[in-house]
């Protein structure tokens, strides 16, 4: 069956496929539709007089959100490789101990609500005037994706060669050697892969951006296109412009970075 | 892979032990790991642990707006916790969670499933359709939640047109309580199907081939080698994916807000939901209720987690 690649099969899953994929369609369908179009009846289901009006007025009115949104991306990027990688080191090939509960917290802390986390930060940034403010969204969103980070860059450093380690001195000074000059562009790969996820997981998320920087001068493209189902329902074309570009991450971990994102799947089986 | 790291950690350290202690008992390499780890530590207590503790702080208090800003809430037991179970909609959520939660898990596997299934055997273009299955799962949640709104608009969403095509009335989707928690779990169930795919999808990888083929030789039809073959071999697999699935499914927060916020008249309230819009979805915070029914949801997601580890330990036993 392998080797005689059945030509229905083929069939099948192109029609599974567009199945699956009909709202992403859909969205981008709606984000080419003339205002004037978007209620009428039956709907246009071809963008046959596609207009960029969509895209003009969310860019117009969402360019900064993008820009925020990216800040708060590449601030978790860092947080969670300089916190999760000397940490993975430790614990995959120092021999930390306790690394096992070290272990089972971080699967525990991936399991708290986003909800509840969020009430605590929000009751504590009340006093030390962090609401509303990118640097205190950057430290919440970071909690998505360290625990996930440490988990898999363990993993992966505890496959590393021994010798490699056991070459250098275990001293301080040779175990920071050995950790930026070794450890670090082996680990190259797992690096991209946790921090891609770090960055999709901080782009994405609404919970900590709606709670913690709701009334923030700026706010992230989530919030954005949440705040613009409010405020006005007739230009939805605007509203799936904003979200095809909001997809923009996503599609381009899927195109460029796709053996990476399969690499995150397998090792940490996680998804927020 | 947890106890693959334990195992190779385990000869390593007494390697270590015995190099350490020639050198004259100190310790070295676990204040320098320590060093390493210090950061994480620091943060562990900074981020989870300080926030989950205001959150219990929050939830045995009466915080009002100005108790906020005062710090001075009046200490008040269990008595949020009582209130938030003897409320009506305690029950409602509770029914609401199992319901969403059920519905997600048992759909987003068995399509799941039979996707894999389906991808077993490369064909042309597999690689590429089983990557674009990965797209709804790398969507940020606010906007297929908001595509998935638009879609089941009452008066111009395609997909009652779709069913008006077939003869079907049109569906008041996310305005009716009789059909807002369906409008959901169909969303919920859409986002989930990746997930399922890829870890089944894996999962497959790790049945021997001549198993199938000494069950055709057997004269056993496709139906019976997935019943007798893949779904028993599968069973380990199957159980980490709905733990899995159940720890996340239970704190959806984003689809439904930005679908229904939970209504109409609660059809669509989760404990999540509930916690969510007590504490931010209303104009005025009530955060010491909203606390009792998140620290509910924890104790609730933290038993499932056992359960996870536990089975997860004993797969990596046997």
């Amino acid at each position: 069956m392998m080797h005689r690649r059945p030509w229905w099969k083929t069939v099948l899953g192109v029609v599974l496929t567009a199945l699956m994929l009909f709202p992403v369609y859909w969205m981008l369908n709606v984000s080419f539709t003339q205002t004037g179009n978007l209620r009428s009846s039956p709907p246009h289901l071809l963008p046959l007089e596609p207009t960029l009006e969509g895209y003009r007025a969310a860019l117009a009115q969402q360019l900064p959100n993008l820009g925020t949104s990216l800040l708060i991306g590449l601030g978790c990027v860092a947080m969670t490789l300089v916190i999760a990688a000397p940490a993975a080191y430790a614990m995959a090939l120092l021999h930390l101990r306790g690394r096992g509960t070290l272990n089972f917290l971080l699967l525990v802390a991936q399991m708290l609500p986003a909800v509840v986390m969020a009430m605590g930060f929000y009751a504590i940034y009340v006093r030390m005037g962090l609401l509303n403010t990118v640097w205190g969204l950057i430290l919440a969103d970071s909690t998505i994706a360290v625990p996930f980070g440490v988990l898999l860059l363990a993993a992966f450093m505890a496959g590393l060669p021994r010798e490699l380690m056991q070459a250098s001195r275990i001293d301080g000074a040779g175990a920071w050697t050995a950790f930026t000059s070794i450890v670090l562009p082996l680990s190259r790969n797992s690096l991209i892969t946790v921090s891609l996820f770090a960055f999709l997981w901080a782009w994405s998320d609404f919970i900590f951006a709606s709670t913690l920087a709701r009334n923030s001068a700026l706010i992230p493209v989530t919030l954005g296109i949440y705040n613009y189902i409010g405020n006005n329902t007739t230009q939805w074309n605007a509203i799936m412009a904003t979200a095809v570009i909001a997809s923009v991450p996503a599609a381009f971990l899927l195109i460029a970075a796709q053996r990476y994102v399969a690499a995150g799947v397998t090792a940490g089986a996680v998804k927020d | 892979m947890t106890t693959d790291v334990a195992d190779r950690d385990d000869v390593a350290h007494r390697a270590d032990r015995v190099r350490t202690r020639r050198r004259g008992g100190l310790e070295t390499t676990q204040w320098v790991a320590l060093a390493f780890a210090a950061p994480l530590l620091v943060y562990l207590l900074g981020f989870y642990v300080y926030p989950l503790l205001r959150s219990v702080d929050l939830s045995v208090h009466d915080y009002t707006v100005r108790a906020f800003v005062q710090g001075d809430a009046e200490f008040v037991g269990l008595s949020n916790y009582r209130e938030v179970i003897s409320s009506p909609l305690f029950g409602k959520a509770i029914m609401n969670t199992v319901v969403f939660v059920g519905g997600s898990l048992i759909f987003q596997y068995a399509i799941g499933l039979a996707l894999a299934v389906f991808f077993r055997s490369s064909f042309r273009l597999s690689g590429v359709l089983r990557a674009l299955f990965l797209v709804p799962w790398l969507l940020p949640l606010i906007v297929s939640g908001s595509v998935w709104a638009w879609m089941m608009n009452s008066e111009s969403g395609v997909v009652n047109f779709l069913l008006g095509i077939v003869g079907v009335d049109p569906i008041n989707w996310l305005t009716s309580p009789d059909t807002a928690m369906l409008a959901v779990v169909i969303a919920n169930i859409w986002l989930g199907i990746p997930f399922n795919l890829v870890i089944l999808y894996s999962g497959l990888q790790n049945i021997p081939e001549d198993l199938y083929e000494a069950a055709s030789l057997d004269g056993a039809g496709s139906g019976k080698q997935f019943w007798s073959i893949t779904f028993p071999l599968l069973r380990p697999v199957t159980a980490i994916t709905l733990l899995l699935g159940l720890v996340y499914t239970l704190k959806v927060v984003d689809i439904i807000w930005v679908m229904t916020t939970g209504g109409p008249a609660d059809a669509s309230t989760t404990l999540a939901i509930w916690s969510y819009r007590e504490a931010f979805g209303t104009g005025r915070p009530d955060m010491s209720p909203a606390a009792a029914v998140g620290n509910i949801l924890i104790v609730i997601a933290l038993l499932c987690g056992l359960l996870y580890t536990y089975v997860q330990r004993r797969q990596e036993e046997s």
